[in-house]
Formats: structure tokens, C-alpha cells, sequence
């Protein structure tokens, strides 16, 4: 099922997915430049070697810190959850972006110490519209590099991952598909989506 | 003597066989994008497929994830790299004719350095002696070689056994079947089902060595024929592409939003689509 070369670059570059989540520091200030975006790829790297090489244990809730230093978890939540933000209530939303953060925190912290040992290259930045497009290579022990793309934005008013691509794979795209699959199950319940997640 | 005598010239004659077909499907592939374009559906095929995510999802739970778990743990991890590495070195003459068809002759000249390396120094390809002489390969396909001509994508198509791909994909499997000299193409028997054992072990092996990720797609999402398909189609554009740069907008033309040009992509699906715009 999964004997084709290429297949092997898709499975790897999941498995990188699942090791540098969803993650960025208050850098920016005035307008961010380039070497603003580089900065903080670098210091998101540095610090999930630092999680890879503890405990698995304490890994959750140090992504969770992770993610609130690095990500930008309001917009992530909004693209995330798509066309059902715009009907979903105040309480829904902030519900939401709450549960969005411990679920991504379990999911990728617990696998995160597999990676023990690897490391992220930062290749350089660019423009686009709006934001930066960080480029990046990681290592992992006993495998190709895999590219991982950063994308950074300081929309929040702080400069903020918003979206990573991995090979190609996004983690936006991954998670929204997750949540509208547990609304499709649901009968479209923002509620039942959110205890889902807390349940996660 | 006699039996690989026969089997030779059967060879012969389906080779014959296989060639004619070749080019019938070639001549069709070029109506591949056309279909694509026409189809109103993001998935026009997602019925039938999702029947055969579930019987490929059975036989992973039944075989070949247990299975997987029984030589991940009796073979050592030495022995398993040397049998993917075998696998990868069969696939080789198979990367150089694509590269060579993409017109990529550095590529291609790279493949066969590396079969050749590999196929001597290397033990018949049990060591990857070429990598470590900094000699990389990069893999290659006929469903790329038919992307390089200019076929278009086609349907979402899941594979018995082979799972994800698309209708210009799995024509591509087709194609590079019948010509990889390690399959029907052996020189002999023997050869063929040596070469056989090999790619099943290292299938195996693959399954093993990616078990959390492979079972965090299939057992731990909610819809695991969807995530299949969004992490199969993603990643193999990115590979088509030579997506070093993640250019999203020069996969699908500058300024255009994806969900003009990919029936797979709405605007909350669009990589680099910038939250702050919406």
C-alpha cells in the first residue's frame, strides 16, 4: 500500500507534521521585516528541540506554551473552523479557540519527543502580500530532509505563525478537514465540536 | 531451462502486448485534463473510492499493520534500511527512463550513476554507497512524466492495495509497471520474484518504521478517506511542482485563487491564503 518512493517523502513529511506544530514570539513592533520572520523561526526551533529532548510526558503542556508565545491561535481557530465561525456565538468562538489550543497541544506534543535529535535549518524569507514565508529545512535522524515552510503574520498586532507546510502538507488545511469532519458526524454542532475536542 | 524459455517468450509477447497499450492510454491521457476540467464534483469518484478506502483499511488492520509489527520486531533496523535501500535501487532504471522522458538528464544521469554504484559496490543495492558519496537521487514517475507533458490531474482515485492517487496517477503506475525491468520485464523468473519479495518486505518495512503516522491517519482522524486524500493531493503537488519555493500562486497562475483552478481547494483551504484579507 505504501511501497512507491514518493510515498515515502508524503509519510516523512507527516511525520515532521506532526513533530514542529503550529507555533511564533512577540518580535515586531513597528512593520516586520524579513530578518523579524527568520528571528522567529529560530527561536521556535530552539525551542521545540528543547521539548523533543524532554520527557514526553511534560511535552503537552509545554506545547501549549508553545503555541501561546508563537501562534496565532485566534486566527488560526477562525480559518480552522471556516464558514461556521461566521454563525458561531461569542462564547462559541472563544469555547472554540480554547479547545483548538489544548487538543493541537495533545495531539502534536505527544508524538513531539520522536524527534529527539533533529534540526531546523532556516533557508530564508520572502514577502507575500501581507506576510513572510519563512523556508526551511529539517533533520531528522536517519531521514531526507524535509522542507518545512513557515508562514508569518503580524495582523494580531505581534508577529505570529499562522499556517506550516510540510512536503506540501498544510496543518491548516489537515486540521479544518479534521473539524468539519467531526461537524459532519455531528449534525454540524459547534458545541458537540468543542466538548469533542476537550474529550480529545 | 525449458520453463524460463517459455516464460521468456510469453514475456516477449506481452511486452508486444503492453507497448500497443501503451500508447492507446497515452493517446487518451491527454483527454485526462479535459475530464478534470469538465467534472462539477470535487470528487466525482468518492463513492466508489470511499468503498475501496474501506477495504484497503480493512486489509491494513487485518495484515499488513500486524504483520508490519511482526517484522519491525524480529528484523533488525540494519537489515530493514538494507532492504528498503534494495528497493529503492530496483526502482532506479525506472526513475531514469522518467527523467530521461521529463527531460531531466542530469537526473537521469544521476539514477543510473547511483544503479550502477549501488548494484556493484553496494550489494546489489543492499547499500546506499551513492548517497554517501553525496550522489542523491530524486525519484520519478510516469504520472509525472505525464504531468511534465502537460496531462492534467485528473480525479481523485483511491487503489486497491495502492491507496491514493488520481486518474493521471494510477495511469502512470500502469506505465511504469510495464516497463520497470524488475517486473514483468525481468530477465527471468527468478529475478522477478526476488524483486517481488523485495518491494513486499520493504512495504512492510515502511509500514513499520511510519506506524504512528500512518495510524494517526487512518485510525485517529474522524474521516480518514478525507484526510487521505487532502494529505495525498497536497503532497503530491508540492512534488510536482518542485514546490522549493511554496509558490502556491504559481501552481494555480498569479492572483488566482486556488478554487478557480482546484476543485479540492475552497478559499479556507488555500495554504497561503491570508487570514487577515478575508
Amino acid at each position: 500500500m505504501f511501497d512507491r518512493p514518493n510515498r515515502r517523502a508524503v509519510l516523512t513529511g507527516l511525520i515532521a507534521a506532526s513533530s514542529f506544530a503550529l507555533s511564533a514570539p512577540h518580535i515586531a513592533q513597528a512593520a516586520m521585516t524579513e530578518r523579524d520572520a527568520v528571528a522567529l523561526i529560530q527561536t521556535v526551533s530552539a525551542d521545540l528541540n528543547a521539548i523533543a529532548s524532554g520527557s514526553a510526558a511534560a511535552s503537552p503542556p509545554q506545547f501549549e506554551r508553545i503555541l501561546d508565545r508563537y501562534a496565532d491561535m485566534p486566527i488560526i481557530a477562525q480559518t480552522v473552523l471556516g464558514v461556521e465561525w461566521r454563525s458561531a456565538s461569542d462564547a462559541q468562538r472563544r469555547g472554540f479557540t480554547q479547545a483548538l489550543r489544548g487538543y493541537l497541544a495533545r495531539k502534536y506534543g505527544a508524538r513531539f519527543h520522536e524527534f529527539e535529535g533533529g534540526s531546523i535549518e532556516v533557508m530564508g524569507a520572502r514577502p507575500i502580500r501581507s506576510f513572510f514565508e519563512v523556508r526551511s529545512r529539517a533533520r531528522l535522524a536517519g531521514q531526507a530532509p524535509v522542507e518545512v515552510i513557515w508562514l508569518v503574520s503580524d495582523g494580531s498586532g505581534q508577529l505570529r505563525i499562522f499556517n506550516i507546510l510540510i512536503e506540501g502538507i498544510d496543518l491548516r488545511s489537515t486540521e479544518a478537514q479534521e473539524m468539519r469532519s467531526i461537524l459532519d458526524a455531528n449534525g454540524g454542532s459547534i458545541d458537540v465540536l468543542i466538548a469533542a475536542l476537550n474529550a480529545s | 531451462m525449458t520453463a524460463v524459455k517459455t516464460s521468456t517468450s510469453q514475456k516477449r509477447v506481452a511486452r508486444t502486448v503492453l507497448c500497443a497499450g501503451l500508447f492507446a492510454i497515452l493517446a487518451g491521457c491527454s483527454t485526462l485534463g479535459d475530464y478534470a476540467a469538465s467534472r462539477s464534483s470535487k470528487d466525482p469518484l468518492e463513492p466508489v473510492n470511499r468503498g475501496m478506502h474501506a477495504v484497503n483499511k480493512g486489509v491494513d488492520t487485518v495484515v499488513l499493520r500486524p504483520v508490519s509489527m511482526v517484522y519491525g520486531t524480529v528484523i533488525p533496523a540494519r537489515l530493514r534500511t538494507g532492504i528498503g535501500n534494495m528497493a529503492s535501487n530496483l526502482g532506479e532504471p525506472a526513475n531514469f527512463v522518467n527523467n530521461l522522458l521529463q527531460a531531466r538528464l542530469d537526473q537521469a544521469a544521476t539514477n543510473g550513476t547511483r544503479f550502477l554504484i549501488n548494484s556493484t559496490i553496494g550489494v546489489l543495492g543492499l547499500l546506499d554507497v551513492a548517497t554517501l558519496m553525496g550522489i542523491e537521487g530524486r525519484p520519478a514517475d510516469f504520472g509525472e512524466t505525464l504531468h511534465v507533458w502537460g496531462a492534467g490531474e485528473g480525479a481523485y482515485l483511491e487503489l486497491p492495495l495502492f491507496g491514493p492517487s488520481t486518474t493521471r496517477d494510477a495511469t502512470g503506475l500502469i506505465i511504469d509497471f510495464a516497463m520497470n525491468p524488475f517486473g514483468y520485464l525481468s530477465p527471468s523468473d527468478d529475478v522477478l520474484s526476488a524483486a517481488r519479495r523485495v518491494r513486499i518486505a520493504d512495504t512492510v518495512g515502511l509500514r513499520y518504521s511510519l506506524r504512528s503516522t500512518i495510524d494517526a491517519v487512518l485510525y485517529d482522524s474522524t474521516d480518514s478517506y478525507a484526510q487521505s486524500r487532502l494529505i495525498y493531493l497536497q503532497n503530491r503537488r508540492f512534488e510536482l511542482n518542485d514546490f522549493a519555493t511554496g509558490d502556491w500562486e504559481a501552481v494555480n497562475g498569479e492572483g488566482q485563487a486556488p478554487s478557480a483552478s482546484d476543485p479540492y481547494a475552497d478559499p479556507y483551504l488555500d495554504p497561503y491564503a491570508d487570514p487577515y484579507s478575508q
